[in-house]
């Protein structure tokens, strides 16, 4: 165990932790905002990968690829929000189960779609290959995805801080009701966050196709991930998602390699820790 | 009298499948098995969600205990092979209440949405466990059971089985009924309408709640020891969050409140998930589309239609708009 | 709740027990001669290609013999198994309880395996282990199995040879990563067991997850000083391993078990598996005019190369045909059948196969090297597992006598021990 692994692995898990943002920071935003758990977030996430593949078999083109799949998912999500949650007014537990419903009806037509094959994202020559710094292997790809969340990352931090949209959102977050009571339209605002929430999905899909793959029953498998991102971070905080993604990431990075017998107890014990200690998560508000 | 014609007409029905269902080939036989264990998951939920108004992502975690303890207790120890069967379903009940003691502590002082996500998380730790646990689990292999308890009678007959795990649904049933019509189950209705006021009527209502967690997860328990041994195999598929999901959907599907409508939920539930698949290669879209169009259109479960209908007739028929009582949840 | 509304659930309930009685209990008319066959795979779910390769398998000879097995109708009944032990278990009740098959045969996983031979004993049906690889459901257990048949392979069975071959390479000192359950555990003892037998040491052994994508974890953990890697990857993980691989510069030489090279992942891998080498019974670049012919026929109907999961349900389809030519269509029953299905010999497309004592496939074990190139006339460069060496007939056992190898304990995790191990 010399400093080369230790390296090597910090850069993995903040490079796994770098997708795991993509994803979890709209969970956490609709969570936050629209007091929804969001079971349906990891189908947005594998239907981001689909339809980025479908967009290169027919243009060829992974750079077109990643808005095409990104929008589409979003106007799914926004539609979804539009039709069939907002009608349901607030209650959390009607909610969950009509995104279950939908998770379900995603899979059953993504697997009609797409079929049951394990696909690959391609992506471009220049992102494959590694970069070796003395004597390390820095996969190329991996870099690629720690920039592109940072600058996401960066972008929704801009947005909610400075912008005007951002501010309604914060002020929704806060207290809804105080937010309706100085003219805030909450319903544009959940409207809002939701599509974003499934664009960042999305994206990440797109993103994470050439690294995890697109497959049925990816959806499934990643949920519960995105999931103990939120709870440890802190449920609709953004700088908590960034802070508990990263967690996540190294924490499960280094739990498989230096405990992979207990490698689950690793990624559950700090949730249920910061459950014990903190129930809103370290970033969370009351 | 309202009331005796209610149970009259719940005694008919049990009667009505407790006399068919021997009768019915021995899938059907197997399916009604199933769906009462289910049942009874969905009922201990119902004590949470209809009752105390907490919805919990997480139950199957109980059944899950109490699966793996009969599992695991019946493979390594041959216990609870004979007679101690008995003794099996006492611990198996005190696993599940232990275990929701320990979960109950994180999650009942929170609320609403909280207390969803909260649970949610919990049980994904005890999947958790039983995913990696090789050792004690068998981990993704599961573990397979030997041939069930013996003990003058052989429940290895399905017909046997039936009739024990119908003993033990009526039983649940009763006790539970009893539970919620106490001053404990008022008591846990009033939390869910208002739970400031109660606090303020002197009802010490985070204890009231957690007991109510404890006895879910005591009755969540039972019907994970019934289960390991309807099944014959207990691997960590039983607990997964979709398991956890279902148990709601039941619930939600037959009407929050009721008791008897989680019963039912729980029947078309097993019967969609477990026939259905085998008639048409598409199944997924019609449980998904079951769980929205219940959301959408049933907000009070199947035990609101008839009066739903009630209501429709009436305004047909007197051009008056009846509002029928909207069932929270 | 009023009285109304608990009556009309009574009547609901009333009715849907009589209609469930009514409409259920009838047992399903007995044509002259017909043979139910169940078919468990996984259609939905992670595993939903590999699904679909099992059931055209066995789809394909149902169709080349017009669905008549001597005279028998075979009615072919699927069931999704959704690549879940529990859910099997579930269906195969449905298909013995409800549709009274003779057999059922299928199950992916080799857990899916341990859950399913179980339900053959208690029930009394037959069940033919097409593709689920557990070791011990022909070896240490096998009596507690008297209607199981296997006709796919044990897990350990390719892997023998290959530590064999391994040490004809000359490589001393390998590292093992492999998916962390009984199937990997197999295919990783099978291969240390015999490397190990002609001088070589395993010096690590990796174990991530099933369904592990993300290798950053385990890749910096493999000992550097290694001649050599030996993999098993399922599903897609099989696709992600070999390009993180290269992509944090390894260059060794890798070995692999048969799953992580099948062709239903093949296709859809990058160049950066061309020469890695693996071993099984079967590989679609097989050069045999029975394999050429079947994978021809295979691609033009549905328009992919056959797998092994193909490859192993089509010649099982093959081999109860065999047995029904026998009795001329009629149903010897369960312990008869058990027997006769036990006694075939055959020529499959994977090569001669006839089962052991054990009931266990006796055939030949090829070393596979992936190569781009055009096969079986195509005018296309693909990936493919050409032959390099054939091991003939080979059984479970290797070259170990029988009684001495069901001595020592099934291969896990902990046997054999990681005698150099680090």
């Amino acid at each position: 165990m010399d400093a080369q692994f230790w390296l090597i692995q910090a850069f993995n898990g903040i490079s796994y932790g770098a997708l795991l943002f993509l994803l979890a920071s709209g969970l956490s935003l609709i969570f936050g905002v629209m007091r929804i758990v969001n079971l349906a977030h990891g189908s947005f996430f594998l239907l981001g990968g689909y339809v980025a593949l479908t967009v290169i078999w027919t243009t060829g083109s992974w750079l077109l690829a990643i808005p095409v799949a990104a929008l589409t998912v979003a106007v799914v999500g926004l539609l979804m929000e539009r039709i069939f949650l907002r009608p349901l007014g607030f209650d959390p537990l009607r909610q969950v189960l009509l995104t279950v419903g939908f998770a379900y009806l995603f899979q059953q037509a993504a697997l009609d779609i797409w079929g049951g094959d394990n696909l690959d994202i391609t992506p471009p020559d220049i992102l494959k290959g590694s970069i070796v710094i003395e004597g390390l292997h820095l996969p190329v790809y991996r870099i690629f995805m720690i920039g592109m969340a940072g600058t996401i990352g960066l972008a929704l931090w801009v947005t909610m801080e400075k912008t005007r949209i951002g501010a309604m959102i914060r002020a929704t977050v806060d207290d809804a009701q105080m937010a309706r009571g100085v003219g805030i339209d909450t319903s544009r605002v959940s409207m809002f966050i939701f599509a974003l929430g499934a664009f960042l999905a999305a994206l990440g899909g797109v993103i994470g196709g050439a690294f995890l793959g697109v497959y049925p029953g990816l959806d499934f498998a990643i949920l519960p991930i995105a999931f103990a991102v939120v709870i440890i971070g802190g449920m609709g905080s953004l700088t908590g998602a960034a802070v508990g993604s990263l967690i996540v990431g190294l924490a499960d990075n280094f739990g498989k390699a230096l405990f992979p017998e207990v490698s689950y107890f690793t990624l559950y014990a700090p949730m249920v820790l910061i459950l014990a200690l903190k129930p809103t998560g370290l970033f969370g508000r009351e | 009298m309202e009331s005796r014609r209610k149970l009259l007409i719940v005694i008919a029905a049990l009667l009505a499948v407790l006399i068919v269902t021997p009768f019915a080939n021995s899938y059907v036989i197997v399916l009604v098995t199933h769906a009462l264990i289910f049942a009874i998951l969905a009922m201990s939920l119902d004590i949470l969600l209809g009752f105390a108004g907490l919805p919990s992502l997480g139950q199957a975690a109980y059944l899950g205990m109490g699966a793996y303890l009969t599992a695991i207790l019946a493979t390594r120890f041959q216990f609870g092979l004979d007679w101690t069967f008995g003794l099996v379903v006492v611990l198996g009940i005190l696993i599940g209440a232990a275990t929701a003691a320990l979960f109950g502590l994180f999650a009942v002082h929170a609320g609403g949405v909280y207390f969803l996500m909260i649970t949610l998380a919990l049980g994904m730790c005890v999947w958790g466990l039983a995913y990696r646990w090789n050792s004690l689990t068998g981990g993704d292999n599961g573990i397979v059971l030997p041939t069930r308890p013996e003990f003058g009678i052989q429940l290895a007959d399905d017909v046997t089985y039936f009739f024990v795990v119908f003993g033990f649904f009526v039983a649940a049933l009763a006790l539970l009924t009893v539970l919620v019509r106490s001053p404990f189950g008022r008591s846990l209705v009033g939390i869910r309408e208002n739970e400031p006021r109660m606090r303020i009527l002197g009802y010490h209502t985070w204890l009231h709640k957690y007991l109510a967690f404890i006895i879910a997860g005591g009755f969540g328990g039972l019907a994970g020891v019934l289960w390991a041994h309807a099944h014959g195999l207990v691997s960590p598929e039983d607990v997964v969050l979709a398991t956890s999901v279902d148990a709601l959907l039941m619930v939600v599907l037959g009407g929050p409140g009721t008791l008897v409508g989680g019963a039912v939920g729980a029947g078309i539930v097993v019967f969609l998930r477990e026939y259905l698949s085998t008639l048409v290669p598409w199944w997924q879209y019609v449980l998904g589309g079951v769980y929205v169009l219940t959301i959408l259109y049933l907000p009070g479960g199947l035990m609101s239609v008839p009066e739903r209908i009630r209501g429709w007739r009436a305004r047909w028929e007197n051009g008056v708009r009846v509002k029928f009582p909207r069932h929270t949840s | 709740m009023s009285s109304q509304v608990v009556r009309s659930i009574a009547w609901g309930l009333i009715a849907g027990a009589l209609g469930l009685g009514t409409f259920m209990s009838p047992p399903p008319v007995m044509a002259a001669q017909e043979l139910r066959i169940g078919f468990l795979a996984p259609t939905t779910g992670i595993f939903a290609q590999v699904g679909k390769d099992m059931t055209n398998g066995f789809q394909m000879y149902l169709d080349e013999v017009g669905g008549d097995f001597a005279g028998a109708k075979v009615k072919f009944i699927v069931e999704d198994e959704e690549g879940k032990p529990p859910v099997g278990v579930r269906k195969v009740e449905k298909l013995i309880r409800q549709d009274k098959v003779h057999m059922f045969i299928g199950g992916l996983l080799a857990s899916t395996g341990y859950a399913l031979a179980p339900v053959s004993t208690r029930l009394k049906t037959v069940y033919v282990a097409s593709i689920p690889a557990a070791d011990d459901l022909t070896q240490r257990d096998s009596a507690k199995f008297p209607y199981m048949v296997r006709t796919g392979w044990t897990s350990s069975q390719p892997n023998h040879p290959f530590g064999e071959w391994a040490c004809e390479q000359g490589y001393k000192r390998i590292v093992t990563i492999a998916a962390d359950y009984a199937f990997g555990h197999e295919v990783v003892g099978g291969f240390q067991k015999t490397f190990e037998g002609c001088g070589g040491r395993i010096i690590q052994k990796i174990w991530p997850p099933l369904g592990t994508i993300d290798f950053g974890p385990y890749i910096p953990t493999m000992k550097k000083d290694a001649d050599a890697i030996f993999t098993l990857m399922v599903g897609p993980m099989s696709l992600q391993f070999p390009k993180q691989l290269a992509a944090a510069g390894i260059k060794k030489p890798v070995l692999g078990g048969g799953t992580s090279y099948d062709e239903f992942v093949l296709p859809s891998m990058g160049d950066e598996v061309i020469g890695h080498v693996s071993a099984l019974q079967y590989s679609a670049a097989l050069d045999t005019p029975k394999n050429a012919a079947f994978v021809k026929k295979y691609r033009e109907k549905y328009g992919k190369v056959p797998s092994y999961y193909s490859e192993s349900n089509y010649s099982t389809a093959q081999m109860i045909h065999e047995v029904l030519k026998k009795t001329k269509g009629k149903w010897p029953g369960t312990e008869q059948f058990v027997k006769m299905l036990a006694g075939v010999q055959l020529e499959t497309p994977r090569g001669p196969v006839r089962l052991d004592e054990m009931r266990n496939p006796v055939h030949n074990v090829y070393i596979r090297v992936v190569r781009k190139k055009k096969e079986h006339g195509y005018d296309k460069d693909e990936l493919w597992n050409t032959v390099v060496k054939t091991y003939p007939n080979v059984g479970q056992f290797w070259k170990y006598p029988k009684a001495e190898f069901l001595k020592q304990p099934v291969y896990s995790r902990e046997f054999p021990p990681c005698k150099y191990c680090e």
